[in-house]
């Protein structure tokens, strides 16, 4: 039996599989997809293996560099992107864990500066695995579990 | 040092921080010089303060600069709501360095980003309060004539204390070893034992005063706050717990040094005061000449 596709195929851009279905809009909001006027296409709760309940995401058209694609691993570590060409995969990325996150996420101290004034987070990733980020400004530690995406 | 801001001690490399506790030495000898003739030093406290403000005001002061600021925030404009962003902008105009203490963690770095001269952190909350560990390391340096392997004894709220954390972090240089004696709400963060594990730095972790003081070279006394505990009970004990009296100080060494960073409740009993192993109000003199060196170096006039 041929296998149907719960979210139809394009023809040239990307696709961003394995986001965890909970995160999917997180995912949205960080490559400021909710901005773009390319013609997109999402599917959420559909059934995955390794993530339980996943999201897809395929964006006509559109092709990340790497360092804006790094930032969704904070909340998709397990995102997989097929670069499409000709309704041909040409290349298969995972994400990385960047070194340095800026101006997405929120420091979990309420008594840290940037959550007072008009200051662009920064933070240094400590842990590639946990995500553990530690703030540049009141060197707090955030973790996954209280990591906020601004 | 020139021209960079000090916000955090782990700024400064082992070598400046030696270079700063050699001009403080300096300073002691020579207190009055007319270093910063013609320099204005704002001093920004928008949170009260009376060692940290009074030491960096007599040491600008004496070194014949001047000084503008404010003591607390009610007579800033902060209270029309001005932000950080433009009381910084504002104050670097007037100003050839700012001294600053704020309430909000990590006002200081981003206050070193936008001001058009360079800021010393006084104390950012709970953040980092880099010039009392300098005066700190001085502190030690001249009473035991070195840094290196001394037995260093870190007593009272270690968990929330920002004090012991920066002065952890810099005598860790200088391979001590260290004994902590907390209650076990206050023990000192993992985080802290995860470094000193790495530096392959020697710890011990004791939750009463016993003969082990013996050792001690220095003991830092800290305050435990009554706010750290929710039940008011624990605390009255806790508090009584930790306090050093003069008669267990008999069987400690001749060199031993007792450092607090003040204010004090009543974790050192008055008896001690007067033991010339006590050294706290010493310590707080030491902070005018550890403050001028920070200025001058930053300043490039030294």
């Amino acid at each position: 039996m041929k296998k149907e596709l719960k979210v139809s195929a394009i023809n040239n851009g990307t696709v961003i599989d394995h986001i965890p279905a909970t995160n999917l809009y997180k995912v949205i909001t960080i490559l400021n997809l909710d901005k773009i006027s390319n013609a997109m296409t999402y599917g959420s709760n559909l059934e995955s293996k390794k993530l339980g309940s996943k999201a897809i995401i395929k964006i006509s058209d559109k092709f990340f560099e790497d360092e804006e694609i790094n930032k969704i691993a904070l909340v998709a570590p397990q995102a997989k992107l097929n670069i499409i060409k000709n309704y041909q995969v040409v290349e298969k990325k995972v994400v990385e864990v960047p070194d340095k996150i800026i101006g997405i996420a929120k420091c979990v101290n309420p008594k840290c500066i940037t959550n007072f004034e008009e200051v662009t987070t920064k933070f240094t990733v400590i842990n590639k695995e946990t995500v553990d980020l530690k703030c540049h400004y009141c060197e707090k530690i955030t973790d996954q579990n209280h990591l906020v995406i601004k | 040092m020139k021209n960079r801001s000090l916000v955090s001690i782990s700024d400064y490399s082992k070598q400046e921080i030696l270079r700063i506790l050699e001009l403080a030495e300096e300073f002691e000898k020579q207190p009055h010089i007319d270093l910063l003739k013609g320099k204005v030093i704002a001093s920004l406290f928008f949170e009260p303060s009376t060692r940290t403000r009074l030491s960096f005001e007599s040491a600008v002061q004496k070194l014949g600069g001047g000084i503008v600021g404010f003591s607390d925030s009610s007579s800033s404009s902060t209270t029309k709501g001005e932000s950080l962003n433009d009381t910084i902008k504002t104050v670097s105009n007037y100003a050839d360095l700012i001294v600053m203490r704020h309430p909000i963690e990590g006002s200081a770095r981003f206050a070193s980003e936008i001001s058009g001269v360079p800021v010393v952190n006084a104390g950012d909350g709970a953040n980092q309060h880099p010039t009392q560990t300098l005066l700190d390391l001085y502190s030690i340096k001249k009473t035991q004539g070195k840094l290196e392997d001394l037995n260093i004894f870190l007593v009272g709220d270690l968990k929330y204390g920002r004090t012991v954390h920066s002065l952890l972090e810099a005598m860790s240089m200088f391979n001590p070893t260290f004994n902590f004696i907390s209650h076990e709400k206050l023990q000192m963060p993992k985080e802290y034992k995860l470094f000193l594990d790495k530096k392959g730095i020697k710890y011990y972790e004791h939750e009463q005063f016993t003969d082990i003081i013996s050792r001690a070279d220095i003991m830092y006394m800290t305050r435990v706050q009554r706010e750290r505990f929710s039940d008011p009970i624990e605390y009255e004990k806790t508090k009584n717990t930790y306090v050093l009296r003069n008669e267990m100080l008999k069987n400690t060494k001749e060199n031993l040094k007792i450092l607090h960073p003040l204010p004090r409740v009543n974790e050192i009993h008055q008896s001690v005061d007067n033991n010339p192993k006590a050294y706290y109000f010493e310590q707080a003199l030491n902070g005018v000449y550890t403050r001028q060196a920070i200025i001058s170096a930053i300043l490039g006039l030294k």
